[in-house]
């Protein structure tokens, strides 16, 4: 590591938790860093450059290359083994697989589960009412909400998921020791292939059964459908239940935001706004999107050559204040729907808009039943979870 | 405004039918996008605008006079 090269993913400052890194912002455009393995993928922070590059099919995410920067020693020693997915392949291969298992995602199908969404969130918000306080907001509804819901889209019974929360983490967290990673994975991998040969012999209204349909109609090996199946269970809990959290906190923490907020709660295009807002402001993602040049790429004067690595800062882009002015303050009346916390690109989250309503729901509903919510405990003592692929809270002493 | 949509590009995530819902819709079978009017009215250009910035694989490109 050296200082043209720092080490990622970067520490935030304990005083201003909510931005990146002060080094995302004082480096050039082109910048360089350190990563796990000891090599120095490229670093591009600035939301044009990200919006030009994460289209530009000189660059690839098939894993499989030599000198891809992975994310984890977990995740390279995988790598070779998983098959074509989403999240390993370029168009056109990747356009086709992600159209097979669009469908459950589709902005039509989340906005159907808007109500059901409403009632899960307002029987958490009954029970937590109900309890004793202060109480721990992360364990009574930023995690319950995600977890109720992918659960139930996926057709995994809830019962379960202290297995699955505890196993994914382990398989993602940057501080996983490689082989305990693999473990967890294999472990996850095990479960769902039980539960999708279940499906396939007695189909249910849920998405493992579809991709069981898909198995059976040919369009998807039996491999792919558990891996994706993986993927969308891990993918969407950790990160919705962050940003239940973490907004929560960030919104504790602008009150005139907070009561802005709980003031317009009855209208959807405000709370969506908000929402979108949060998602920038939060940018929970922070260890970088990643790919690998498969041909020169000139910018801003710099190569990247052939065989490099790229890592794009999301939380860059961002704070980029020539896109968003003052990107420092949460505004939630600001235009902040371009941010790049889903990504960016052909690969941009699958399931961005269930999250969208989860999180609409969650933030439309949490401040306007518990007006006088509040913190338990002052906002230095509130501990960060850092060391995952998203950053979240350990827990969120709250009281009303 | 005339709208080109570039299909093969598509990777179905529904921005363009959250943002400007009367323009574009997703097809039921894999959320491919459908543009439901080519040539929209004044009124929903803003919305045609921001559903092209939003679309994460640029497939939509937007040809004004």
């Amino acid at each position: 590591m050296s200082d043209d090269a720092p080490y990622y993913p970067m520490t935030r400052e304990p005083s201003c938790p909510f931005a990146p890194a002060a080094a995302v912002r004082t480096m050039g455009p082109v910048g360089k860093v350190t990563i796990w393995d000891g090599s120095t993928p490229w670093f591009i922070t600035r939301h044009a450059d990200q919006r030009a590059l994460l289209n530009d099919a000189r660059l690839s995410i098939d894993e499989k290359r030599a000198g891809y920067p992975h994310m984890t020693p977990g995740r390279a020693a995988a790598a070779p083994h998983i098959p074509a997915v989403i999240t390993n392949t370029d168009p056109p291969e990747h356009t086709r697989l992600r159209r097979t298992v669009n469908g459950p995602f589709m902005v039509k199908r989340v906005e159907a589960l808007r109500p059901r969404i409403q009632e899960i969130i307002d029987s958490l918000v009954d029970d937590l009412l109900a309890g004793p306080h202060p109480t721990d907001l992360v364990q009574t509804i930023g995690l319950p909400v995600p977890t109720l819901v992918i659960t139930q889209i996926l057709g995994v019974p809830y019962a379960d998921h202290k297995f699955f929360q505890e196993a994914s983490h382990r398989a993602i967290s940057h501080d996983a020791d490689p082989s305990d990673a693999a473990a967890a994975g294999r472990g996850i991998g095990e479960y769902l292939g039980a539960l999708l040969t279940k499906k396939i012999d007695e189909p249910a209204d849920d998405v493992l059964s579809e991709m069981g349909a898909r198995v059976e109609a040919g369009e998807m090996t039996f491999a792919e459908a558990v891996t994706m199946g993986g993927a969308i269970l891990i993918a969407g809990h950790e990160t919705s239940a962050s940003m239940i959290s973490l907004g929560t906190l960030a919104l504790l923490h602008n009150p005139d935001q907070l009561a802005l907020l709980r003031e317009n709660s009855d209208d959807p295009k405000f709370v969506a706004n908000a929402t979108e807002e949060i998602l920038r402001y939060l940018t929970i993602v922070h260890s970088g999107i990643r790919r690998i040049a498969v041909e020169d790429i000139e910018l801003h004067g710099t190569v990247i050559r052939a065989g490099d690595g790229v890592v794009f800062e999301l939380a860059g882009a961002n704070y980029d204040p020539a896109e968003f002015p003052s990107p420092d303050r949460l505004d939630l009346r600001r235009a902040a729907r371009q941010h790049h916390a889903f990504g960016y690109g052909a690969h941009q989250c699958l399931g961005q808009s269930l999250a969208r309503v989860e999180l609409q729901v969650a933030y439309g509903t949490l401040y306007r039943r518990i007006p006088t919510l509040a913190l338990a405990v002052p906002f230095e003592e509130v501990e960060f979870a850092m060391e995952g692929v998203a950053y979240g809270l350990k827990s969120l002493p709250v009281t009303w | 405004m005339r709208i080109e949509f570039d299909e093969p590009k598509c990777v179905a995530a529904g921005q363009c039918a959250m943002v400007a819902p009367d323009v574009f819709d997703q097809r039921e079978e894999d959320g491919v996008a459908i543009v439901l009017d080519p040539a929209p009215e004044p009124s929903q250009q803003d919305a045609v605008r921001e559903a092209a910035a939003v679309c994460p694989a640029a497939a939509i490109r937007l040809v004004e006079p």
